[in-house]
């Protein structure tokens, strides 16, 4: 008899509104990861089962689900180093629709407000030639731009929870991403659109997004880079409306 | 009952090909209506998994010709070599542009845009942004479509159907996932963007959403599908579940060694080494597998890919992903240990057949990316190659559909196509089957790893083909547990499996036809290349409920048909 890893997992029924929680038992596999055991469930055990998935390699972002009250990616975390039963439920700080699968549509329109494009060079600038970008200036942005857009720090995210109108870690680290590029001219729009009222002031730095960041990105010091940024950046503007003398 | 019109242009499939399509149609004419329909959230799409980087000659050591030669040359001279010409001129001016958009190429210490060698590329010409490329692209499309305010996303709605009438295209039926609402949207035009098919096999380095929905969508819709007989078959995937292992760690100096600890690929190779085509890398290490000169272990015969003498900081700055897989997935360190690696299913070289506009048989049924066939990849498709295409080509199709003024169509045959979805979707959902959808689809996979794989015979095949023949009577015969339309995760990958079944279908069915070897297609039987016959493409198209095959002819401009020797 091989051995078998126990799953609690939590499911959420939409036509009648039922939460409840599922035991199932998988065979236990070296390597085997919980997105494999949940594939397992779904396609052996229970096919109504839903979850997201798509790359099982960490880059795609869809599989985030709590896992033994912890918010990761469930094809970065191996059943042997999780302790059994293995209690799967969806990621907090969101609308469950059905079972695992949560609605992150607030967190991606969230995105908007980090204005996350370069507007620099006008579309008629040469395509022929590069614009330089040396490795150190790159260094500056490498971090914050490694996120996968998973939203697993909003889920963790304390502020999140109770006013999910907040701007949110992801979109503070992407905001951030663009003002350290070199290659970014549309600063003072963004940080306007960044320190509206439910902008990067909202953050109380608790610092749960970094410690659940799959990709090390760290919002939670991007966000205080930013508050930094935005104390001057109200200065400047407060300095700039000043009269002129005559 | 609603009928979306809000939209000229609708765009199906959010990955670099779909995205790169929208700002290009949003920026040519910014009046355009454009909706980006994709079945995941963007973000999501495959794109993100690619990784090596993406192929132009950028520097001035290079050539357009040297390009397409290789190009042509790797594609066993099946390209369209118009096709090839036009893309290598584009693919500068492309990279480029993601330049400007802030796409974070890799840079030498001056600032310069850095290149790596790639495997059949004859010099240094493809550049990379670490090996996350596709990532940092897909990111940054992602992001730049978020400027466009007459892009309009609808994340996660499936589409089950194009409309066609007498015009040609008319709409789509998509539901949405969340709510389990069926809409019909009409169009003045579509653009397909949904990617490959590469999970008609297990063993593949695929992500679960790479189900070929869009070239399905098109072959029912009355469009052809080009070259499905050629499926790239990716040297180095992880062994165990198939993650990819790019082309990069060669591309940087990595080898690939035996159990001997010999590089094998000199009895194969010799002049390129780790850096030949991917067809050819295959076939020698299934060779040597066969030879008993590979290992084995649990999970199956592979050969060895060494890192170690490139050493910690190479890794580390060069191929950080390549180090976070091993480490993660296979708990090893590849500055110590090499990595276990076998080929794997990795790419569709065939797709929806398109013209030089990226326009389908249907008028206004556009496609780019890996879901059609122009083709510049021919029989085998040089790495590197693919996301350039999807930029060049992707942007094509964006313009090209922006300015298609077709008269839109009635709503009365959007109104019945989508009364239609809705009672065979309301059947599916009551339909008292007894085969289970996941066990279909299981040995659909092991039947087209086994009977379509690297090497194939008459045999295989006419085995292949009786078993996929088979599952698509069973796949009507299903019983679906989720009885919810929200967010009905079986019913959408039960959708999933017949569009492969009926690509399996065509695949197996044009490498039945191709009774030669030629790239990524390997007949045992025939194991030679025969020009005489078969320089020609397959094409498959739907008539009276049956697959017709046909042939259609190779553009060839200015490089004839050689040898393929490196």
């Amino acid at each position: 008899m091989s051995k078998k890893v126990e799953f609690k997992i939590k499911r959420y029924n939409p036509e009648t509104a039922e939460s409840s929680v599922a035991d199932y038992e998988v065979p236990a596999k070296d390597g085997m990861t919980v997105l494999d055991a949940v594939n397992h469930i779904k396609d052996t055990q229970d096919s109504s089962l839903a979850h997201r998935w798509s790359c099982r390699m960490g880059i795609c972002g869809s599989c985030g689900a709590i896992v033994n009250g912890k918010p990761v990616l469930m094809c970065q975390t191996f059943c042997e180093n999780t302790k059994a039963p293995i209690r799967v439920e969806p990621m907090r700080n969101f609308p469950v629709i059905k079972d695992l699968v949560v609605d992150i549509d607030s967190a991606m329109e969230h995105l908007r407000e980090a204005m996350p494009y370069t507007d620099i060079i006008n579309r008629h600038a040469s395509l022929d030639k590069e614009i330089l970008q040396t490795p150190k200036q790159q260094e500056k942005f490498k971090q914050t731009s490694q996120c996968i857009k998973c939203m697993l720090c909003y889920s963790a995210c304390p502020v999140v929870g109770h006013n999910p109108k907040y701007i949110g870690p992801a979109a503070a680290a992407l905001a951030d991403r663009y003002l350290s590029d070199n290659h970014d001219q549309i600063s003072d729009e963004r940080m306007d659109s960044i320190t509206e009222k439910n902008g990067i002031w909202l953050c109380s730095f608790i610092g749960e997004c970094s410690v659940v960041c799959p990709k090390k990105v760290d919002p939670a010091v991007a966000l205080q880079r930013l508050k930094v940024m935005g104390v001057l950046h109200s200065a400047k503007k407060i300095i700039s409306k000043r009269p002129k003398k005559s | 009952m609603e009928i979306n019109t809000q939209h000229d242009l609708l765009i199906i499939g959010g990955g670099a090909a779909g995205l790169r399509a929208a700002i290009a149609a949003a920026e040519i004419n910014p009046k355009a209506k454009i909706a980006l329909i994709s079945k995941v959230y963007p973000t999501r799409s495959h794109t993100v998994s690619a990784e090596g980087g993406l192929a132009a000659a950028m520097k001035d050591y290079d050539s357009l010709d040297q390009h397409a030669y290789d190009t042509i040359k790797g594609s066993d001279f099946l390209a369209d070599q118009d096709a090839v010409e036009y893309f290598v001129k584009h693919a500068k001016e492309e990279i480029i542009q993601m330049e400007h958009w802030g796409c974070p190429w890799s840079r030498e210490e001056n600032g310069t845009l850095a290149v790596r060698a790639f495997g059949g590329m004859s010099v240094k010409r493809t550049v990379y942004a670490a090996d996350k490329t596709g990532f940092y692209m897909l990111h940054t499309l992602f992001e730049r479509t978020l400027k466009h305010e007459n892009i309009k996303r609808y994340d996660e709605w499936f589409a089950t159907k194009l409309v066609t009438d007498d015009n040609g295209i008319a709409g789509v039926v998509a539901l949405q996932l969340k709510t389990g609402m069926l809409q019909a949207f009409s169009a003045k035009a579509i653009i397909i963007c949904t990617g490959g098919a590469g999970r008609m096999y297990h063993f593949t380095t695929n992500g679960g959403i790479k189900t070929g929905d869009g070239m399905y969508l098109a072959y029912e819709a009355g469009a052809a599908l080009k070259d499905m007989e050629f499926i790239q078959f990716h040297p180095t995937a992880l062994l165990r579940n198939g993650i990819l292992i790019t082309e990069a760690a060669r591309g940087e100096g990595g080898y690939l060694i035996n159990k001997n600890g010999d590089r094998f690929l000199k009895d194969y190779l010799p002049q390129k080494m780790e850096l030949g085509p991917r067809d050819m890398i295959s076939r020698a290490i299934i060779t040597e597998i066969r030879a008993g000169r590979g290992l084995k272990n649990q999970y199956g015969n592979y050969v060895l890919l060494d890192l170690r003498h490139l050493g910690d900081k190479v890794i580390k700055e060069k191929l950080p992903l390549v180090r976070e897989i091993a480490m993660e997935f296979a708990h090893i360190d590849p500055s110590i240990e090499p990595i276990p690696v076998t080929p794997a299913q990795h790419y569709t070289m065939g797709g929806i057949d398109v013209d030089m506009n990226m326009e389908t048989t249907v008028s206004g049924l556009y496609a780019a990316g890996e879901t059609n066939c122009i083709s510049i990849n021919g029989a085998n498709r040089l790495g590197s190659n693919s996301l350039t295409d999807c930029l060049v080509f992707g942007k094509v199709a964006g313009e090209k559909a922006a300015h298609k003024t077709a008269k839109k169509s009635s709503e009365s045959v959007l109104k019945s196509a989508l009364e239609d979805e809705e009672k065979s979707l309301a059947k599916l959902l009551g339909q008292k089957g007894k085969e289970s959808a996941s066990d279909i689809r299981l040995t659909m996979e092991k039947t087209m790893d086994k009977d379509a794989g690297i090497y194939r015979d008459e045999k295989s095949l006419q085995t292949g083909l009786d078993s996929i023949l088979e599952l698509q009577q069973k796949s009507n015969n299903v019983h679906l547990k989720d009885k919810s339309i929200v967010f009905n995760t079986e019913l959408i990958n039960y959708l999933e499996l017949k569009s492969m079944l009926t690509l399996a279908e065509a695949t197996i069915r044009s490498a039945l036809a191709r009774k030669e070897s030629r790239g990524s297609h390997s007949r045992s039987d025939f194991p030679d290349r025969d020009d005489k016959h078969f320089l020609k493409h397959h094409t498959v198209s739907k008539k009276n409920g049956r697959m017709e095959l046909k042939t259609s002819p190779v553009t060839i401009t200015r490089w004839q048909p050689e040898e393929r020797k490196y």
